[in-house]
């Protein structure tokens, strides 16, 4: 009896995963399809963006970010905040999205949002090289801190992914929450210090900026690829059950998509 | 102790409602004033979709559902795929489930046939790998090898159903789900899928098949089910659900014609006063009273006999039958016809329709939907009329 259960576990994510590619490769082939430049789109994207940034803000407004290496700082903030902006908005629409697929055949609805986050993460890792290149002509010494991207990155990918399960899911059910969406990401794109130093900010303000994971990723991240010198949640916050809070955020947000996403699937089909 | 058969789908007591949340929003003052109406904002509707079904498919068994649009039974087979969760009660599958109960669920017409097959074939569960292995055996049975490399949105509608059909065939699976593959393709195709359930068949797989077509019903299906209105109303024999299923539609073409939907103008110089319509033996008999209101000097007298889709089968005047005109009418006078025809139509309700003109082309009386009648053969079949034929053979060595 237990060898049929462990056969049929197997046989559910093994459909998965033929499914996961599948829907990833078509998406990716789908996205970029009629363009020119293709994917490479997805690295120029973020180097146009800071072009901008860069001449704005480094240059015109002269700001300073209290560190050497700004380009590397700016660009690290760059990536990061697409990649977050990139894996939620997909994720919100991806079940509605699918909706065709969903009302004609069964099987595991996580796959759908899994695979829309993929490409974003594929991009992110693209952007990783950029970011290297960047770091290369810049002269950046590189300390042993920089394996911390490897769990911040973990943790950036956790925490857009449980907002897009549980955005995607929502979505479903409350047509507006796109609209809602849109505000609250150009919301938070000010309140995360992508492109202005955290130094700026009136200290009793930073301390609660940064406890926003995506600020605390955002600023340990620069932390582990330029230098000690970058503003952390670590900096401003001594009190460890503090520093605690974006990761307990995170977890929660986690058990709490899991839950709502599972409860939730099983009326897809009859929702959309 | 009896050998009794697995079931491989069991229903049991399934109810499905579905939530239809009403448009809320008309215009902006509407918004506002919902906003502080909680009744406005909960108002919704809630649709019975199935009512307390239950039934079994024995393993190996070619079941059939059948019903009108919007009796239930579509939503019966999304259930029965795990696609719809039942409101009510429970169903249990055993064995090995075809997840889909359409063709070509996931084509995406922007991307090119090859690139369909593996996503389609993803959907079936097969891996890359599978469909590299069994790819050119699927393009060759969809009939499809110089177009591959087009993208589906180029393809004519017969060659994506192919295509779906021949990735369908694929699937490993103990029990199947159809759904009104029938209705599409050209007769080739047709004669394609009925092979491939014949195939089905020998092969012992348990298929639930959804279809209008009762004579693929007699053909293929162990036991049927009928539903209408929500409801299981019967589940047996094939050939006595697919009777049940006719009778179901001439109930509602007779009560259409008793409602006497028809329309009438003319001069109404000779005015029908009376119709009936009835079967007498082989025969279709037509009584017909009139009235004269003022003189006519030449009367022809037409009927018409319309089927159920209000196409006519028959029309004729006592012109085409050789029986002379009636002259010189009076006022005050009445006549009476008696049509007699030989009962040729097949299953169905038909409806008579009778003309009084004069020779200037006066229409004297027009009368639509004038009186019906009901054949009922229970033999459905899809042409409207059954002539007497004889035919005689002979061989030569």
């Amino acid at each position: 009896m237990q060898l049929t259960f462990a056969q049929k576990l197997s046989e559910r994510y093994r459909y998965s995963l033929i499914l996961l590619k599948e829907l990833v490769i078509t998406d990716f082939k789908l996205r970029y399809q009629g363009s020119i430049l293709g994917y490479l789109w997805s690295l120029l994207k973020p180097l146009m963006i800071f072009s901008i940034m860069y001449v704005v803000f480094l240059k015109f407004l002269r700001f300073d970010f209290g560190v050497p290496h700004a380009t590397v700082y700016l660009f690290a903030g760059i990536i990061l905040w697409n990649f977050f902006s990139e894996t939620t908005g997909n994720a919100l629409s991806s079940i509605v999205g699918k909706g065709d697929l969903l009302r004609k055949i069964n099987f595991p609805k996580y796959v759908v949002v899994l695979a829309s986050s993929l490409n974003a993460l594929i991009n992110l890792l693209l952007n990783f090289v950029v970011l290297a290149v960047f770091m290369f002509l810049d002269n950046v010494d590189i300390s042993r801190n920089i394996l911390w991207i490897i769990p911040i990155v973990i943790e950036l990918y956790v925490f857009s992914l449980a907002l897009g399960f549980i955005l995607g899911t929502m979505f479903v059910r409350l047509r507006d929450l796109a609209q809602i969406w849109e505000v609250v990401m150009q919301g938070m794109f000010y309140a995360v210090p992508m492109f202005y130093p955290l130094q700026l900010v009136p200290e009793k303000f930073s301390k609660i900026l940064v406890l926003n994971p995506i600020a605390q990723m955002m600023q340990d991240m620069r932390w582990a690829l330029v230098g000690p010198k970058t503003i952390t949640l670590g900096s401003l916050w001594s009190n460890p059950y503090i520093r605690l809070i974006p990761i307990t955020v995170i977890l929660i947000l986690a058990v709490v998509s899991v839950q709502y996403f599972r409860k939730r699937a099983k009326f897809f089909a009859e929702e959309i | 102790m009896a050998k009794t058969v697995e079931n491989a789908i069991t229903v049991n007591h399934v109810s499905k409602n579905f939530i239809l949340p009403h448009e809320r929003a008309g215009n902006v003052k509407s918004i506002f004033t919902n906003l502080f109406n909680s009744t406005a904002l909960k108002s919704k509707e809630v649709q019975h979709a199935l009512k307390d079904v239950s039934f079994e498919v024995k393993k190996g068994e070619f079941f059939g559902i059948v019903g009108r649009n919007g009796s239930g039974k579509s939503t019966m087979l999304k259930m029965l795929a795990g696609i719809y969760q039942p409101t009510k009660g429970s169903v249990d599958i055993d064995g090995k489930l075809v997840p889909f109960i359409e063709l070509g669920v996931g084509f995406n017409p922007e991307l090119t046939g090859r690139e369909n097959v593996y996503l389609n074939g993803a959907l079936l569960g097969f891996s890359t790998k599978e469909i590299d292995a069994q790819y050119d055996e699927i393009v060759s049975f969809a009939e499809l090898e110089r177009f591959m490399d087009q993208k589906l949105k180029n393809y004519s509608s017969g060659m994506q159903v192919r295509l779906a059909f021949s990735l369908a065939t694929r699937a490993k699976a103990d029990i199947l789900l159809v759904d009104e593959v029938l209705a599409v393709g050209d007769a080739a195709f047709q004669r394609k899928c009925f092979e491939y359930f014949k195939e089905l068949k020998a092969n012992e797989k348990t298929v639930v098949f959804v279809t209008h077509d009762m004579n693929a019903v007699r053909e293929y299906c162990d036991r049927a089910m009928l539903i209408d209105n929500s409801e299981m109303q019967m589940i047996g024999d094939p050939k006595d659900i697919a009777r049940e299923y006719a009778l179901l539609f001439m109930d509602k073409a007779s009560d259409h014609a008793k409602k006497g939907n028809g329309k009438r103008w003319g001069t109404g110089d000779v005015e029908i006063t009376d119709v009936k319509a009835k079967i007498e033996k082989d025969e279709v008999v037509v009584k017909v009273k009139a009235k004269v209101n003022k003189t006519v000097d030449r009367l022809i007298y037409g009927i018409h006999v319309m089927g159920q889709d209000a196409a006519e089968i028959t029309a004729m005047n006592n012109r085409m039958i050789k029986v002379p005109d009636i002259e010189h009418l009076a006022a005050g006078e009445s006549i009476e016809f008696e049509w007699r025809m030989l009962n040729i139509f097949n299953d169905g309700n038909y409806s008579i329709m009778l003309t009084l003109v004069d020779d200037v082309a006066n229409t004297l009386d027009w009368y639509t939907h004038a009186a019906s009648f009901e054949v009922k053969r229970f033999e459905r079949s899809t042409t409207p009329v059954l002539p007497p034929v004889t035919v005689e053979t002979k061989i030569r060595k």
